[in-house]
């Protein structure tokens, strides 16, 4: 099963190898991961989607937890969450093509960021799914480049993931 | 507050930690270190002749006494040099902190001369690292390094020191912090109580209960707590090969040692329990054998300081986290506290099962041939009988490690000292080195073999400057043993790279470092030269001893079978 890990880290250097260093060292599978600091510059958020079996999350989790500078660390995959992926596609964007391109990019809550005589930049945020599913509806033949950020994600309602 | 430079910081640092030896080897960029080293009386420094030795040292050092071992080395070759004996370190969970050099912080990078990215080789196999950044956060790093090996579960700590950093001339004020301050880092100091009424209320309940402790219970200290503990209930008792030592090895509970090359007894025993309190060990391969069949009856209890120990490879019913000591003394507490005794009847039948198991011949049967050969068994219990059991004894890797773990008998914590996890050849005799300058008074003998001494045999240099009057047993077969073994039962006996064709003279070797080399052939020999060995307390004897080149070492379990399946002798098996 797919999960996002979310983690407050010391903003160090040295710190993000060791996360991704544990991964490859004891053969973690990790699908996406994006990082920064948090609003106190002493922390990093950082948050990775994996997929593995039960027993290997736990062991990915217990792990993540040993390293020093983990400092803390939430499956959010476990409750209900919120995650969000932005994702930037430049696509082919010439006559018809052009209108088909702007209808699609609103039906997807899209916004078209950059525009030149024969292509569209769109931006989109949502989940991975949703990302999917206008790659798939835009069709890769028009596509010309895709950039996303990985998958980040905070828990709804009362629970926080602070120091 | 005194005014210091950074490589007097490192020295003092230090010296306030309480450390008193260092295992070093000096070079470029740690050259100003050295020098402040130079003018500080409270250190010692023994000078190694290779790196991996020098980490080998701090880690007899660290098994035997329970504290850090200190290590210096200079940037590039030196770091990579002490890689090896950092992760020997690091899978047998020994505290160690390791003071690299560095070339200049404005040089990083720049493919200086011995440059090395020491942070990013040692990161899988450290406990944590530091960089120094910037000279006044040495004394924090330090004792920040200092806590984090020698607590929770312990563990290597490397700090790479760019030169710049230790610069004589740049002083800043000095003070030893108290105190680690680390926000992001609490191992447990207690374990869970419910858990531990409900294990205790478990092991009350078990018909055919086994103990299996492990290396976690010599550095937890809880030797004391999980004898008290085996004895209240009257349960067998076996010991990883880390864990021989923590559980007295006369003692009648005593089933021996399980595993690959665990005692038949023992191994059955596992097999056939009901419940299973697994302490500071964390079911290694060489232990478990194939997973899917291991303890197919048993409930497991597993107590370890570390949450991802548990659960890792076999699942655990329920799962301790603390100290083993705290954990062991608060489960003691429970029993007393529900007050039953579990019931005789089933205590009996239980041993009366693992008594027809374990006969009455040794717990570990050999072949003594007719005599004109000495078999490498008959040295390890001469070696035990002539020490009395009281040695530390360290080993390098391969037949004679297992040999010693099966033959000696270790009535004490922190005296068995091997590369378990790693297994490291040429780890033995520095080990012993690093042990026998803390206990002076102490017979340290190091079981090694042709090959495994060859790995760190220039280490004689070393011995003879310090003083370090250890005893080798070189169970000389003239081939490599283990891997012979494997080749005999794995390969059809065919010995691709197995020999050692051109093995020096090791008498003259030993006598040309200027120590006493002594050749033994005849079984009639071993004893009067062992006892006449150990009798020069005050010179390294190395003994040479021819030994039989067909042994293998018994039980061996089958591969992916469950813990009784095992090769008993060249013919027989389970």
């Amino acid at each position: 099963m797919r999960h996002i890990i979310s983690l407050l880290m010391e903003n160090e250097p040295g710190a993000l190898s060791r996360v991704v260093g544990l991964f490859s060292q004891r053969n973690y599978n990790i699908e996406s991961l994006t990082v920064a600091a948090t609003e106190d510059p002493t922390l990093s958020r950082l948050t990775l989607t994996t997929i593995g079996k039960e027993e290997v999350i736990e062991q990915i989790t217990k792990n993540l937890n040993k390293l020093i500078e983990v400092v803390k660390l939430v499956d959010l995959s476990e409750s209900a969450h919120i995650e969000r992926e932005l994702m930037l596609v430049k696509v082919k964007a010439s006559g018809a093509q052009r209108a088909e391109i702007k209808r699609t990019a609103d039906i997807f809550r899209g916004q078209i960021v950059d525009v030149s005589p024969s292509l569209y930049t769109v931006q989109l945020t949502g989940t991975t799914d949703k990302l999917d599913s206008f790659i798939q509806a835009i069709g890769p033949a028009s596509i010309l480049e895709v950039v996303r950020s990985g998958v980040t994600g905070i828990a709804r309602g009362d629970k926080v993931l602070s120091l | 507050m005194e005014l210091l430079s950074g490589a007097e910081m490192v020295v003092r640092s230090l010296r306030d930690q309480g450390v008193k030896y260092i295992y070093g080897y000096p070079g470029g960029a740690i050259l100003h270190i050295y020098d402040a080293l130079f003018k500080e009386p409270a250190l010692t420094h023994i000078l190694v002749r290779h790196e991996q030795a020098a980490t080998h040292m701090a880690d007899g050092y660290a098994r035997a006494t329970g504290k850090a071992g200190v290590v210096f080395v200079t940037s590039g070759p030196g770091a990579t040099n002490a890689i090896t004996g950092i992760a020997t370190a690091f899978m047998d969970s020994i505290p160690m902190v390791v003071i690299s050099g560095q070339v200049a912080s404005d040089m990083v990078g720049t493919d200086a001369f011995q440059e090395t990215d020491m942070i990013g080789i040692s990161r899988p196999i450290v406990k944590h690292s530091f960089i120094i950044k910037h000279a006044s956060e040495i004394p924090e790093v330090m004792k920040k390094a200092f806590y984090l090996a020698e607590s929770g579960r312990p563990g290597p700590v490397v700090i790479d020191i760019p030169k710049d950093m230790t610069n004589p001339i740049d002083k800043f004020e000095y003070s030893y912090p108290k105190k680690a301050k680390l926000r992001s880092y609490a191992p447990a100091t207690r374990g869970h109580s419910g858990q531990i009424r409900k294990a205790a209320e478990m092991l009350l309940a078990a018909k055919r209960p086994v103990v299996y402790a492990g290396g976690g219970v010599i550095l937890g200290g809880a030797s004391t707590p999980l004898t008290e503990m085996a004895k209240l209930l009257n349960v067998p008792v076996t010991n990883t090969l880390m864990g021989l030592g923590c559980f007295p090895g006369d003692d009648r509970q005593f089933l021996g040692m399980l595993g690959m090359h665990g005692s038949y007894t023992a191994n059955l025993a596992m097999h056939h329990c009901d419940v299973l309190l697994a302490v500071g060990a964390r079911f290694d391969d060489r232990v478990i054998n194939g997973a899917a069949k291991f303890c197919p009856n048993a409930k497991i209890i597993h107590i370890d300081i570390d949450p991802a120990s548990i659960s890792k490879t076999i699942k655990a019913d329920i799962p301790i986290v603390g100290p083993v000591d705290s954990v062991l003394a608060d489960m003691l507490a429970a029993l007393k506290d529900i007050g039953t005794k579990p019931n005789p009847d089933v205590v009996a039948s239980w041993w009366k099962q693992i008594d027809e198991w374990r006969g009455n011949g040794k717990m570990f049967p050999y072949d003594n041939g007719d005599g004109s050969i000495i078999k490498p068994q008959a040295v390890i219990e001469t070696l035990s009988e002539v020490t009395g059991g009281n040695a530390f004894v360290t080993s390098d890797v391969g037949q004679h490690q297992m040999f010693a773990a099966q033959y000696y008998r270790f009535n004490k914590p922190n005296r068995w000292i091997n590369s378990g996890g790693l297994g490291t050849m040429g780890f033995g005799f520095p080990a012993a080195m690093g042990v026998k300058l803390s206990f002076p008074d102490d017979d340290v003998a190091c079981v090694t073999g042709e090959g495994s001494i060859q790995m760190n045999i220039q280490e004689l240099s070393t011995c003879l400057q310090y003083d370090l009057p250890v005893k080798i047993i070189n169970l000389n077969n003239g081939v490599l043993g283990m891997v012979r073994q494997w080749q005999d039962m794995v390969y059809n006996s065919r010995y691709s790279h197995s020999y050692m064709e051109s093995l020096p003279d090791f008498v003259k070797l030993v006598e040309a470092y200027g120590h006493v080399g002594m050749r033994i052939t005849d079984l009639k020999d071993l004893k009067p030269k062992m006892e006449e060995a150990f009798a020069m307390k005050n010179r390294l004897v190395f003994l040479d001893i021819q030994v039989d080149a067909s042994e293998h070492v018994y039980p061996m379990q089958i591969r992916d079978g469950a813990m009784r399946d095992m090769w008993l002798s060249k013919t027989e098996r389970t």
